[in-house]
């Protein structure tokens, strides 16, 4: 019989190894799902694992790559704080709606006007929008009690609500012959989010994205608010006991992961997408949890796990155009991604041991 | 082989991966003979008794139960067979009644009525006077040792194995329990009752099997041991008790004045007024059966439970509203009872569990950012200073034996020069030798002006170290009072006295 013995001290190679096994056994089981599905496993795997890397278009895909993974990365940061202290941000796809909106509507609130000042004016923006977003959970958390997964997925189906009705009424490009969505802000230089280096994909929401990986490694190694916030999420008893605020914390996770979703929907609607439209919202706020934990909620981690879900994103798009795929099984590709991971996530804590059945 | 022996245990070995907790252990207990385990924490008397009771397997030896082969493979099966045990921490639901908690631990429970009656009858029978349509979560800690006593009983038990059970009573309830136990054993029931308090064993017991580190030592007559002997045998050592030199109290460094706060613990004690002023030097030692607020008072003084802002006094200044910290810059440093989770994060290293309370006192951070170098400085100090056996300094505070984590615990508190220090349960779970060093240090902080309270559970630890004595019964504290000349039947008074049981053998 497999027993799980506790260990006494979390294993360094494991909590390093897990996220490579966990890709690993989703490479097999994909396989295994794709040779289902009729497809050749190993041209699907190399479809969406090598090709947007090295193949015959990877001076494009390369590029697509930072603009995919920086959104991702930056919002999956952000969570990542409230993560450890036990405060649990589902919403963040919301948060970065109201972001893009906030953002948004400032730049085009200064339409046609150019000036320096109206992008700096707009990132504020955005990261308050997202900020704001974030505060309703958090103060009905602290508050009133309320669950503040239940109430921060909610808001989620609020903002969409909210971004249709932009899309189609207060934002809408007066001159878009009645078009939904607002005017293109990639083209008003203003306003615009457009490449740094042309061909690199590099805009400033991946240097955001960047400064929030080294921002919060610093936080978390150096500094006392991010012992804080681990202590809080280890140990909540002994975190009141090192005179932790509950409540300050959830005001502060909360506020951190909001206001950094907030700033990734407004990189992303003044860059990339481009505009408010009513397809804006691309799970970008879902997909950055699963990135939280694939790079097991450490700064350096997620940069990596960003990118690695990146690749499946584009990967996968190449392999439903190219080999016909459904798309439902590049979700469900990425879902085993996640589910790998938590599966053999115990190993860092746990060790495995052949038994007989002799119990202790 | 012995005829009439009720259990003989052969040989009994067993390992767990690092530490052999029980090597090659043998003894016997006679129909109606009250045999006491005795041995420090960690000396092997819990893995032991689970054998017996079939909660673990051992990996060599035997068990022979009236003559007959006994390997129960369950404690379904120990019970099956007349074997019985009250285990220290109970296992019962606090929203459920007295009867409603002893059906769901047996095989085939009556009707609830039926049953109600059935424990009338033994707690009439035994003077263990216990209602069973009342509310566990309202039972007092003896009331709930009752409820898993008259459990075992219900089945008629041939051997009953107790666990360390006085810890949770007063002095007059330990003599309503022995009292109880006595009456027993004139049945026929074994009683092999495990414990480390010396004077009760010599009191209740008629054999004594003393283990230490897994291995049997010596077996004894109680009663034609001093207690001093026995405790040698059980640490192998000879004990000094520790050391006070007579210092002049000086200022008033701690008063609480009418302190009254609710609980925020489910089914805990509120706080019910409770006043008292701790000089420099002076070492107050509050005891109370467990659950009687002591967890309640350690949140109250270290910040972590509020209250108005003049019920605190640290040096004169009202901190009832003060957060732990704020009081920690005015002095006043404390240690809870829990270890694990509470005064220490247990996936966390010494490093980090050193920054967890010493940030103020020790300024280990500027301007926010950690001086992880300084920690590791403090942590290092901490273990050098107060004997933590460790690898290092980087080990998870999970990975230390219960008493190495305390002696950190404590020394980390101790190390931060306080003026005032609160304490909660300062050597529960910890070896003699550790508990002797960390009483010394208590004492030492209180020789150099540190104003010092205790809360124990421990009378002797309480009498051995306090200037002055005070009880807490239901949140209430009894007026302190100069140890010396207490004697241990006032002592159990302010405890609550037997709570209402004082009647409880008057028909024997």
């Amino acid at each position: 019989m497999v027993m799980l013995e506790k260990r006494p001290n979390p294993s360094r190679f494991w909590t390093a190894a897990t996220p490579v096994l966990a890709v690993v056994l989703t490479m097999i089981a994909g396989g295994v799902m794709f040779a289902i599905l009729g497809k050749n496993p190993l041209e699907a795997i190399r479809t969406i694992f090598w090709d947007p890397l090295f193949g015959e278009f990877a001076w494009y895909f390369r590029g697509q790559l930072l603009v995919k993974a920086g959104p991702l990365i930056l919002i999956a940061v952000g969570l990542s704080l409230g993560f450890r202290a036990g405060i649990w941000n589902i919403g963040a796809e919301g948060q970065y709606i109201m972001g893009a909106i906030f953002g948004a509507a400032v730049g085009l609130a200064f339409y046609p006007m150019e000036a320096w000042f109206i992008f700096p004016l707009m990132v504020i923006a955005g990261a308050f929008g997202g900020w704001l977003w974030a505060m309703i959970p958090a103060v009905l958390r602290t508050r009133f009690r309320t669950n503040e997964i239940l109430v921060s997925l909610l808001l989620v189906y609020v903002a969409q609500s909210i971004l249709s009705s932009m899309a189609l009424g207060a934002l809408r490009n007066p001159e878009g012959g009645g078009f939904p969505g607002s005017r293109n802000l990639s083209q008003y230089p203003s306003a615009a989010n457009g490449e740094l280096i042309a061909g690199s994909g590099m805009h400033w929401g991946v240097v955001a994205a960047f400064i929030a990986v080294i921002a919060a490694y610093v936080l978390l190694q150096r500094h006392i608010l991010g012992f804080h916030i681990r202590l809080a999420g280890q140990a909540p008893r002994a975190a009141r006991f090192a005179g932790v605020s509950p409540n300050r914390l959830v005001l502060l996770c909360m506020g951190i992961s909001g206001a950094l979703a907030g700033l990734a929907g407004l990189f992303e609607v003044s860059g990339p997408a481009g505009q408010i439209s009513i397809d804006f919202a691309s799970g970008y706020g879902f997909t950055a949890i699963i990135v939280a934990f694939l790079g097991r909620l450490n700064p350096v981690g997620i940069l990596l796990a960003g990118l690695l879900m990146a690749l499946t994103y584009i990967g996968g798009e190449n392999a439903s155009t190219n080999l016909g795929l459904p798309s439902a099984s590049i979700q469900a590709f990425q879902g085993m991604l996640l589910f790998f991971l938590l599966a053999v996530d115990l190993l860092s804590n746990y060790r495995l041991r052949l038994s007989n059945r002799e119990t202790a | 082989m012995t005829t009439g022996d009720l259990l003989r245990v052969e040989g009994l070995t067993k390992a767990y991966p690092g530490v052999v907790a029980n090597s090659d252990v043998s003894f016997a207990i006679k129909p109606g003979e009250v045999h006491a385990l005795l041995g420090e924490n960690g000396a092997g008397k819990s893995t032991l008794v689970k054998m017996i009771y079939g909660l673990v397997r051992p990996d060599h030896g035997r068990m022979l139960l009236r003559g007959a082969e006994y390997a129960p493979a369950e404690p379904r099966a120990a019970r099956a067979s007349g074997v019985a045990m009250v285990f220290q921490h109970f296992s019962l639901f606090e929203a459920l009644n007295v009867a409603e908690n002893v059906a769901l631990g047996m095989e085939n429970p009556p009707k609830l009525r039926e049953l109600a009656g059935k424990i009338r009858q033994v707690s009439q029978d035994y003077g263990l006077p216990l209602d069973p349509s009342r509310m566990v979560g309202d039972l007092s800690a003896g009331e709930r040792q009752r409820v898993e006593i008259i459990r075992c009983l219900l089945q008629d038990p041939k051997l009953l194995i107790m666990d360390e059970p006085t810890s949770v009573l007063t002095p007059q309830e330990v003599e309503i329990l022995f009292q109880t136990l006595r009456q027993l054993s004139a049945e026929g029931t074994a009683i092999l009752y495990i414990s480390h308090k010396l004077e009760e064993i010599r009191a209740l017991c008629d054999e004594a099997t003393i283990l230490r580190r897994g291995k049997v030592v010596a077996t004894c007559t109680p009663r034609d041991r001093s207690a001093r002997e026995m405790a040698e045998l059980m640490v192998g050592t000879v004990l000094t008790p520790p050391a006070r030199s007579g210092t002049a109290k000086g200022a008033v460094a701690l008063e609480v004045a009418g302190l009254t706060v609710d609980s925020p613990i489910p089914f805990g004690t509120s706080l019910k007024n409770v006043s008292f002023k701790v000089q420099r030097g002076e070492v107050l030692g509050i005891a109370g059966v467990a659950g009687n607020g002591q967890d309640e008072l350690l949140l109250a003084l270290s910040g972590e439970l509020r209250s108005g802002v003049d019920a605190v006094q640290i040096a004169g200044v009202g901190m009832g509203t003060a957060g732990p910290n704020e009081r920690r810059r005015a002095g006043l440093v404390s240690a809870p009872e829990e270890r694990l989770g509470h005064a220490a994060a247990p996936d966390m290293s010494l490093v980090e569990n050193a920054l967890l309370s010493g940030d103020t006192r020790k300024g280990l951070t500027r301007h926010g950012f950690i001086d992880w170098g300084k920690t590791r400085a403090f942590a290092e100090e901490i273990v050098k200073e107060f004997d933590v056996r460790t690898p290092g300094t980087w080990v998870a505070a999970r990975a230390l034996s219960g008493g190495n984590l305390q002696k950190f615990v404590v020394g980390r508190e101790l190390s931060q020069a306080p003026s005032v220090i609160v304490i909660n349960q300062p050597t529960w779970g910890v070896d003699a030798s550790a508990a002797a060093a960390i009483r010394q240090a208590i004492l030492d902080r209180a020789a150099e002006g540190a104003a010092v309270v205790v809360i124990s559970q421990d009378l002797d630890e309480l009498l051995e170290i306090a200037d002055r004595f005070a009880a807490l019964n239901e949140g209430r504290l009894s007026a302190p009072r100069p140890v010396q000349g207490l004697t241990i039947d006032e002592i159990g008074l302010m405890m609550g006295g037997a709570h209402g049981m004082e009647v409880a053998h008057g028909h024997a």
